[in-house]
C-alpha cells in the first residue's frame, strides 16, 4: 500500500485490432492535480474509464486509492467521484432532487445530505435555485453543480473528463478555482482536457499520443524537455512532428 | 436499500414529469380498447342483401322473411333475375346475394336438385367468409324446416360455438390488446428510458457509483411495472364495463400472469437497451423487433393455425403467443393453472433467460 492516489502499470486496452491505450505507466500522488492531455482519440478517455471501472483493462494493472481496479472495483467506486463532459445531472429533476439522489446513492444520511447541500449551494451561489429544474439553470452553473455533486460524498480522488467543454473563459477560470480549492483539501484531481492553457494550471501532466504517454512531468519540466516556450508548442511537436 | 428507494423515486419523477408521455401511456390502452371494440369488429351486422327469386312460392317467401327478421341482414330487394346484381355489388350497395333456382318448391319435394348460390362481396376476405357463414346458417335452417314439412328426412346440424356462443370479437382482441399494450409500456419504455440515461451520460455516473448494476436495472423497471399493471386493470375494466367481456376464470391468477408478462416485456426492453446506443435506435428496435411480432405472430390478429410451418415455429419464441393462450384460457374459457401450467412455465423460462442476458450485458457493456 502506497501513498499514491493512482498507480497505473502498463495499463493496456485493445478494441479488436485497435490499441486504444498502449501500456501506459504513471502515478499520481495524493492531493495532486494531474492533467491528462491529448488530441481527440489519443486514448485519454479510455485510460480514465479503466481507472474508474467503466472498462476492463486488456492487460496491465492499476490501483486507485490503494485498491486494485480489477479485483476491488467496489472499493474503488466508493473512493472516487466522477464528472463527465455531459455533466451527468438529471435535467427533469430539481437541483435539490439531484443532490438528494446522489447523496442517497452514496449512502449519506438525510442529515449529511441536508448539511452538505446547504454548504454546496452556498459555495456556488445557487441557493435561490434549489427548487429549479436543472434543465432551466445556465450551463456554467450546471457545470459547477455537477462538480460539487461529484464531490458530495467526499471522495479521495475525483475524475473529471473534459469538464470545461463548451463554457466561456470566465466560467472556466472559476471552475479551475474550484479544482484548486478541492485539491487544497487533500482530494486528488485527475482531469482530461484539450485546452492547453488549462494544462498550465496542473501540478503535473501527461500528454498522450496514439495511446501512449509521450511526455510527462510538471508543466515546466515538459516545456524544458522540449525546449519550448508553451505547452502548445510541445503539443504540436508531439502530435505533428513534421509541422514544427 | 435507501439508495435504491431514492433511485426508484427519481425514476417515478421522470415518468410523472413527462406529462405528455405519461398521459399517452395511460390513455392509449383505453383508446385502443374502444377503437378495437367499436371499429375493428370481426362480427358483422347489417349485411345488405339481395335475393333473386325467379319463381316466388311459399318456401321462398319464408326464406325472405327469415333474412328480413335477422338483425345481421338488411334485405335490399327481391329480384326476378341476377341482372341488377353486378352493378349494385360494384357500387357497394350490396354485400351479398342469395340466388334461388326457378323451381324451389319442386326441388324441396325432392323432384329436382336444389342448388342455391350465395354471392358474397369478398373484397375483405375475413368479413366475406363471416358473411358467407351467416348466410349459409340461415339457409340450412330454412332448408331443414322445409324438407321436413315436405315429408323428407330431417338432418339437423346443431352447431354450438363454445365459450363464445355469440361470436363476440371483444373476447378475441382484449387478450391480444393487453399483450400489445404491455409490450409498448414495459418493453419499449424501459428500452427508451435506459438508453436515455446512456445518451445523457447519467448511466456512466450510475455505473461508477457503488450501486450494483442489478439495483440499477430493478430500480429503473419498478415504476414501469406499476404503470403496466395499471394499464392491465384499465383495459380489463373497460372491456368489462363497455363491452361486457366475461371473466370466467380466477382474477388473481389472471393478474399474476399479467405481472409475469410485464416482467417478460421489461426483460426484453433491457436486452434491447443494452444493444441500442440511442433512444431512436431503441424505439425502432422495439417497434420492429417487438410490436410487429406481437401483432403478427402471436395469434392476436392472424390465426397461428393457418400460418406456414416456418412462421409457426418462429411464433414459439414470441412471449406474447403464450401469454395470449393464457389470457384467453382464463378469461374466456375459465381455465385454471392446471391446464395452463405449461404455457406459464414457458413464459417464466423466457423471462428468466431474458433477464439473465439483459443484466449480464448491461454489466459488461459499460461502454
Amino acid at each position: 500500500m502506497s501513498a499514491l492516489a493512482i498507480d497505473a502499470r502498463a495499463l493496456t486496452r485493445h478494441f479488436g485490432d485497435f490499441t486504444a491505450v498502449d501500456a501506459i505507466t504513471f502515478h499520481v500522488a495524493q492531493g495532486e492535480v494531474f492533467g491528462f492531455l491529448g488530441a481527440n482519440g489519443a486514448g485519454k478517455t479510455t485510460a480514465m474509464r479503466m481507472l474508474i471501472g467503466l472498462l476492463e483493462p486488456t492487460s496491465g494493472s492499476a490501483t486507485v486509492a490503494g485498491f486494485d481496479v480489477a479485483s476491488a472495483s467496489e472499493s474503488v467506486r466508493r473512493s472516487i467521484g466522477y464528472m463527465s463532459q455531459k455533466f451527468s445531472l438529471y435535467d427533469d429533476l430539481t437541483v435539490q432532487e439531484n443532490i438528494t439522489l446522489y447523496g442517497g446513492i452514496y449512502g449519506l444520511s438525510d442529515a449529511q445530505i441536508a448539511e452538505r447541500m446547504h454548504a454546496l449551494l452556498g459555495r456556488i451561489g445557487l441557493e435561490h435555485a434549489r427548487k429549479e429544474l436543472v434543465r432551466r439553470i445556465p450551463l456554467g452553473w450546471k457545470q459547477q453543480l455537477a462538480f460539487s455533486v461529484a464531490l458530495l460524498h467526499e471522495p479521495r480522488i475525483v475524475f473529471l473528463d473534459e469538464p470545461t467543454g463548451g463554457v466561456d473563459p470566465i466560467t472556466r477560470r472559476r471552475f479551475w478555482e474550484m479544482i484548486y480549492e478541492t485539491a487544497a483539501t487533500g482530494t486528488t484531481v485527475l482531469v482530461t482536457t484539450h485546452y492547453l492553457d488549462e494544462a498550465e494550471y496542473c501540478d503535473r501532466l501527461s500528454i498522450m499520443v496514439d495511446g501512449a504517454i509521450a511526455a510527462m512531468g510538471t508543466p515546466g519540466e515538459v516545456k524544458g524537455a522540449y525546449d519550448a516556450s508553451s505547452l502548445d508548442e510541445v503539443f504540436l511537436r508531439l502530435t505533428r512532428p513534421g509541422a514544427a | 436499500m435507501r439508495a435504491f428507494l431514492g433511485f426508484v423515486r427519481k425514476e417515478a419523477f421522470h415518468i410523472l414529469r413527462d406529462k405528455q408521455t405519461f398521459w399517452i401511456l395511460l390513455l392509449m390502452p383505453l383508446v385502443q380498447v374502444l377503437l378495437f371494440g367499436f371499429a375493428v369488429r370481426t362480427d358483422v351486422y347489417d349485411i345488405r342483401l339481395a335475393i333473386v327469386d325467379p319463381s316466388p312460392g311459399p318456401a321462398s317467401r319464408v326464406l325472405i322473411e327469415r333474412y328480413s327478421a335477422s338483425p345481421r341482414f338488411r334485405v335490399m330487394g327481391v329480384y326476378a333475375s341476377t341482372a341488377p346484381l353486378d352493378q349494385q355489388f360494384r357500387e357497394g350497395t350490396l354485400r351479398q346475394a342469395i340466388v334461388l333456382p326457378p323451381d324451389v318448391d319442386r326441388a324441396l319435394l325432392g323432384r329436382a336438385p336444389l342448388s342455391i348460390q350465395v354471392v358474397t362481396d369478398a373484397a375483405d376476405p375475413n368479413t366475406g367468409s363471416i358473411m358467407q357463414a351467416y348466410a349459409s346458417a340461415v339457409l340450412q335452417r330454412w332448408h331443414a324446416e322445409q324438407t321436413m314439412r315436405a315429408g323428407g328426412v330431417r338432418l339437423d346440424v346443431a352447431a354450438r360455438m363454445r365459450f363464445n356462443p355469440t361470436l363476440e370479437s371483444v373476447n378475441l382482441f382484449v387478450p391480444g390488446l393487453i399483450a400489445l399494450v404491455l409490450t409498448i409500456v414495459s418493453a419499449m419504455m424501459t428500452a427508451i428510458s435506459i438508453t436515455r440515461e446512456k445518451e445523457t451520460g447519467t448511466m456512466e455516473m450510475l455505473l461508477v457509483s457503488p450501486l450494483h448494476p442489478v439495483a440499477i436495472v430493478v430500480g429503473k423497471v419498478v415504476p414501469y411495472v406499476v404503470m403496466g399493471f395499471t394499464n392491465v386493470l384499465l383495459v380489463l375494466g373497460a372491456a368489462r364495463l363497455v363491452f361486457g367481456m366475461p371473466l370466467r376464470g380466477n382474477v388473481a391468477l389472471l393478474l399474476a400472469e399479467a405481472l409475469l408478462y410485464i416482467l417478460t416485456a421489461l426483460a426484453l426492453g433491457i436486452v434491447i437497451s443494452t444493444s441500442a446506443a440511442t433512444q431512436r435506435t431503441a424505439m425502432i428496435a422495439a417497434m420492429a423487433g417487438l410490436l410487429l411480432p406481437t401483432l403478427m405472430l402471436s395469434g392476436f390478429i392472424f390465426p397461428l393455425d393457418s400460418m406456414p410451418t416456418p412462421l409457426q415455429v418462429i411464433s414459439n419464441i414470441i412471449p406474447a403467443r403464450w401469454f395470449l393462450i393464457i389470457v384467453r384460457g382464463i378469461m374466456v374459457k375459465g381455465a385454471g393453472l392446471a391446464t395452463l401450467w405449461q404455457e406459464t412455465l414457458i413464459l417464466l423460462a423466457q423471462t428468466v433467460l431474458l433477464l439473465a442476458v439483459g443484466v449480464r450485458r448491461l454489466a459488461i457493456r459499460l461502454e
